[in-house]
């Protein structure tokens, strides 16, 4: 199961959860039972968000791996200068 | 310069030739936005809103419209309404700032513009384009933006990131919030405890380049564009959007750019100039004066930022507290977002609570700014750790070291760091000279650090082989401050062939694949990466033709320094030059692409020392020495790796001592031009001593991290804690202009 | 509008060009003569990317009207490379690596030489005061000043 966290930020729409448990294979696969869990946050991560996985960040993560015990960080996008 | 690896012996990685578009530099012929004449051109210019906040009851143009050389005039209602369309809101935001429709949201906005045969007939007619305005009121700060009974920008905005969501608008266009461990656990633990609270004024980014554009639009609505940006795509995208047509319709051609630091990243001009040239049928050019850059443009974000911390007696941070609250200007979209991960991310802090709001409010829309949104938390942060530091009387570096983040560190924003030089930049400072420099009279020492993640994104690169065994490196990011040269030289690494025999070329956008903006220190990590993938496709190729011309199996043929080689020494080598000569022979040209979203960012640390001198009759402060380390990870090019980081440490010089938005109380510039908007001179400064450190990134090919941004996060702290080590005055408010270090001296006087 | 007709010198070269009374020397070189060289980036004078050799004298072009350069003798940027042979102060700019973006790099040029000129050895001190009127945003001088300093020591040389 893949531990996934959420800012502080998120967490409104995690019912007050920092981290989760999930069994995904990819981003999407998890944004998808992420969606089941807490209705609406699918969008929410899809639109808003990076994604760190085990200390990666990625922009457009939607078809990246995740492993069985990886860590994925849902972050603020923020731009470059 | 440390090097915390050995070179793993690379020819030209690492090396100091001569950038491939010098010449064309310093003997005037590097073409740069405004340098371009098509036949026929007409010039354009823009009519702005003399008022902070507007309603716009009428346009009348017609005055204007029957004036002498007078060929085009247009308003916003010439532009889809991207609202009533249903789009993104985000791109309603960008079109809206491009030419306003129904309300002006700050002194500069554009309403309206013209396009005439000569420069002066523009102005003339731009001047006869008459506005009517019911004025309305304004917010000019965070403080009176984020007031109860503040005026609204924007009558829907409801504050994103809260819960529940507010029923009322109001001008918070979002909150942010990072929080970990027990606050008052962590504050309970700590020895000494500070707490202050900072102010930041809005800076530009101050490119010497004001933006220019010039648009020739077909009668089967394609239009070619030449303009100035950090990203031809990302231009050629957003003017599309403000037109409403398809991207492929525009072919946008990057000019030389004459510095951004950011701000070249977002759209001003280029659908202004398109649909003047579709009315007129001919060229139309626009080009930005000062003035206009400074109203209209950039710049970032002004702050009020409160930081409380708490360390114990042997320097470890127990707790951050951090409040900020950060000015988008017209539109949302500060960059607190950043400014909330980046804020205390240099440090292993494990109780903390970090909030953040972007505010919009009557000044420009501000755009990205070298490391958006760090640099004025840095300078909150850095100064109370600072201060803290006094306070248990323990070095600047040593807090520091003790409570660096290291690899495996879980940052505040998040995920665990993989390998990163912060603490090598800590080292690097204590290992120079110049911390052991003794100081004068009047004179202070101050260290700060600053951490920025880097970005990855798209890019793409195209390698040509040439018959004579030369190659052209195609990508598509505008060059800024000697990129080309880092994609020449990873490129000679890779084919084995003098860096002298490489033209790297960056292309429109139908002549390569697709490229994000030259932002984020992206350009060599991520379009290198694309450039190095493109050579190795080249190398396998070769090799492949190799084995083909003496019928060997491929296994047999590798590429040693610019030559296939047999591997039993069986076959005299071909040269690239013997290949590229019978290409025809082995299958036809020699040519690769590589398109990647780059993967592997490597986050940038600095850590800087500062040395001042205060005179306290006047309150001036000169920087009498100075010196920034910085982990480059790799630095494929030296010289532009100092380039990078003793450019971004004289802005934040600027930004600490001299720079700042001034508006009156209607909300209109003060200082719209280089004389009173005072960015350092060379007789303000010193040498900037570099050290580049080196851990490499492991995740690219030769190590680069990028480099471009963390070098602004820390100067401002820097001089602000030498001011404090020279004549004991904490500031807190930037800039440290002569009158407020004054003003403190004699407050700490009474 | 009426056009003078003005006679001037320009890198070596005689040449004549129209220009209306209220045009800046600037924007008479480069929209009339084609020379681009010198730069806008602030059009009062603050920013040096405009920097021509006007009789000898640096001058801001922004700065001076198209027509008081009839007469005078003129060298831009582009004229500052004999017939090909880059001047030591573009060498050692580029060998120094003292330009990122490009942009003010003709400005800091004609100032340099301007200040060679006059003074052929001079202090770090004083190659700071000579080139503040001319801004750079993305050096921070540091390399600018090294190559000046460099080209000076190579022409005492010869």
């Amino acid at each position: 199961m893949a531990q996934v966290h959420f800012s502080a930020g998120l967490r409104e729409l995690t019912e007050g959860l920092a981290q989760v448990e999930v069994d995904a294979s990819t981003v999407r696969g998890l944004i998808t039972a992420l969606d089941e869990m807490f209705p609406g946050v699918g969008d929410r991560l899809s639109e808003a968000s990076s994604v760190a996985i085990d200390g990666e960040i990625f922009t457009d993560a939607e078809y990246e791996p995740v492993s069985e015990n990886s860590e994925v960080h849902f972050l603020d996008i923020f731009q470059g200068g | 310069m440390a090097v915390t690896e050995e070179n793993p012996g690379y020819k030209w990685v690492g090396t100091r030739p001569i950038r491939p578009d010098g010449l064309e530099k310093v003997t005037g012929k590097a073409r740069f936005g405004a340098d371009l004449v098509l036949p026929g051109m007409l010039y354009g210019k823009v009519v702005r809103s003399p008022h902070a906040h507007a309603r716009i009851l009428s346009i009348d143009t017609s005055a204007a419209e029957s004036m002498e050389g007078v060929k085009a005039v247009i308003t916003g209602d010439d532009f889809p309404d991207l609202a009533a369309n249903g789009a993104h809101p985000s791109d309603v935001d960008v079109a809206n700032n491009t030419i306003a429709r129904d309300k002006v949201l700050y002194e500069g906005h554009v309403v309206a513009a013209v396009a005439a045969i000569t420069r002066e007939q523009a102005e003339a007619a731009a001047k006869a384009v008459e506005v009517t305005y019911e004025v309305l009121p304004h917010v000019l700060t965070v403080d009176e933006a984020m007031a109860d009974d503040a005026p609204l920008l924007h009558e829907g905005m409801i504050t994103k990131g809260v819960d529940p969501a507010p029923e009322e608008p109001s001008n918070i266009a979002s909150k942010i919030l990072h929080e970990r461990g027990d606050l008052e656990q962590g504050f309970g633990e700590a020895d000494a405890v500070v707490e202050r609270e900072f102010t930041t004024k809005p800076v530009h980014q101050g490119y010497i380049e004001p933006h220019a554009a010039v648009a020739d639009s077909n009668s089967d609505g394609r239009a070619n564009i030449w303009c100035s940006s950090q990203g031809h795509f990302q231009m050629r995208a957003y003017t599309a959007t403000v037109l409403g047509v398809s991207p492929g319709t525009l072919k946008v051609t990057a000019a030389e750019i004459g510095g951004g630091f950011g701000g070249k990243t977002v759209i001003y001009l280029e659908p202004l100039a398109v649909r003047p040239s579709q009315r007129a049928g001919r060229p139309v050019k626009l080009v930005m004066d000062r003035d206009e850059v400074f109203r209209a443009t950039g710049p970032t974000s002004g702050t009020r930022i409160k930081v409380k911390m708490g360390v114990s007696k042997d320097g470890k941070i127990t707790a951050a507290e951090v409040w900020m609250a950060y000015e988008a200007g017209a539109f949302a979209g500060s960059p607190v977002g950043a400014a909330g991960m980046t804020a205390i991310a240099c440090y292993d802090i494990p109780n903390f609570v970090v909030e953040g709001y972007d505010v919009v409010c009557n000044k420009p829309r501000v755009a990205a700014y070298r490391a958006p949104g760090a640099p004025m938390a840095a300078f909150a942060v850095e100064s109370v750790l600072d201060e803290l530091a006094r306070n248990i009387e323990m070095y600047a570096i040593d807090i520091r070291l003790a409570n660096a983040a290291v690899e495996g560190t879980q940052a505040a924003y998040g995920p665990k760091f993989p390998r990163i030089g912060f603490v090598e930049t800590l080292e690097a400072i204590k290992d120079h000279p110049n911390y052991t420099t003794e100081l004068g009279p009047n004179q202070g020492r101050g260290v700060a650090a600053g951490f920025w993640f880097n970005a990855g994104m798209m890019s793409s690169a195209t390698v040509h082989v040439n018959e004579n065994g030369t190659a052209t490196v195609v990508t598509g990011s505008p060059d800024i401050g000697g990129s080309r040269q880092s994609m020449a030289l990873m490129a000679a690494e890779e084919l084995g062939i003098p860096y002298e025999s490489i033209k790297p070329v960056v292309a429109d956008t139908e002549t390569v694949g697709f490229n994000d903006v030259t932002g984020g220190s992206r350009v060599t990590l991520a379009t290198g990466a694309a450039v190095v993938d493109a050579c190795r496709l080249i190398v396998e190729d070769l090799r492949a033709r190799a084995a083909k011309t003496w019928d060997v199996e491929l296994d047999q043929v590798e590429w040693v320094d610019g030559q296939a080689q047999h591997v039993e020494g069986a076959q005299p080598p071909l040269s690239l030059n013997d290949l590229a000569a019978k290409s025809g022979r082995t299958g036809g040209p020699i040519s690769a692409n590589a398109s990647l979203n780059s993967r592997g960012v490597g986050a940038g640390f600095s850590t800087q020392l500062c040395d001042v001198e205060v005179d306290p009759e006047t309150g001036v402060t000169r920087i009498v020495r100075y010196l920034t380390a910085q982990d480059a990870g790799r630095a494929i090019s030296p010289d532009y790796v100092e380039g990078q980081m003793q450019g971004g440490v004289v802005q934040g010089i600027g930004w600490a001592l001299n720079e700042e938005y001034i508006h009156d109380t209607e909300g209109v510039m003060e200082n719209p031009s280089f004389l009173d908007y005072r960015m350092p001179v060379a007789s303000d400064l010193p040498m900037i001593d570099c050290s580049i450190v080196e851990v490499p990134n492991p995740a690219h090919p030769y190590g680069v991290r990028g480099v471009g941004e963390v070098g602004i996060v820390p100067p401002m702290a820097a001089v602000g804690n030498a001011i404090h080590d020279a004549v004991n005055v904490r500031m807190t408010e930037l800039p440290m202009s002569p009158v407020k270090v004054l003003e403190a001296l004699n407050a700490h006087d009474e | 509008m009426p056009r003078t007709h003005i006679t001037t010198v320009i890198n070596g070269d005689e040449t004549e060009f129209l220009t209306e009374d209220g045009t800046s020397l600037l924007n008479a070189l480069r929209d009339e003569v084609g020379l681009t060289g010198a730069k806008e980036g602030c059009g009062t004078g603050d920013c040096g990317a405009c920097s021509i050799l006007v009789d000898d004298r640096v001058t801001c072009s922004c700065l001076m009207f198209a027509p008081e350069a009839d007469g005078t003798t003129i060298l831009t940027v582009e004229g500052l490379a004999d017939s090909g042979d880059l001047h030591p102060l573009q060498q050692c700019f580029l060998e120094g690596a003292a330009l990122q973006c490009g942009i003010c790099t003709p400005g800091f040029l004609m100032a340099a030489k301007a200040l060679l000129d006059k003074n052929p050895d001079p202090t770090e001190t004083e190659i700071r005061y000579a080139l503040a009127g001319n801004l750079c945003r993305c050096t921070g001088y540091d390399k600018i000043i090294r190559a000046v300093q460099e080209a000076a020591l190579e022409m005492r040389g010869k």
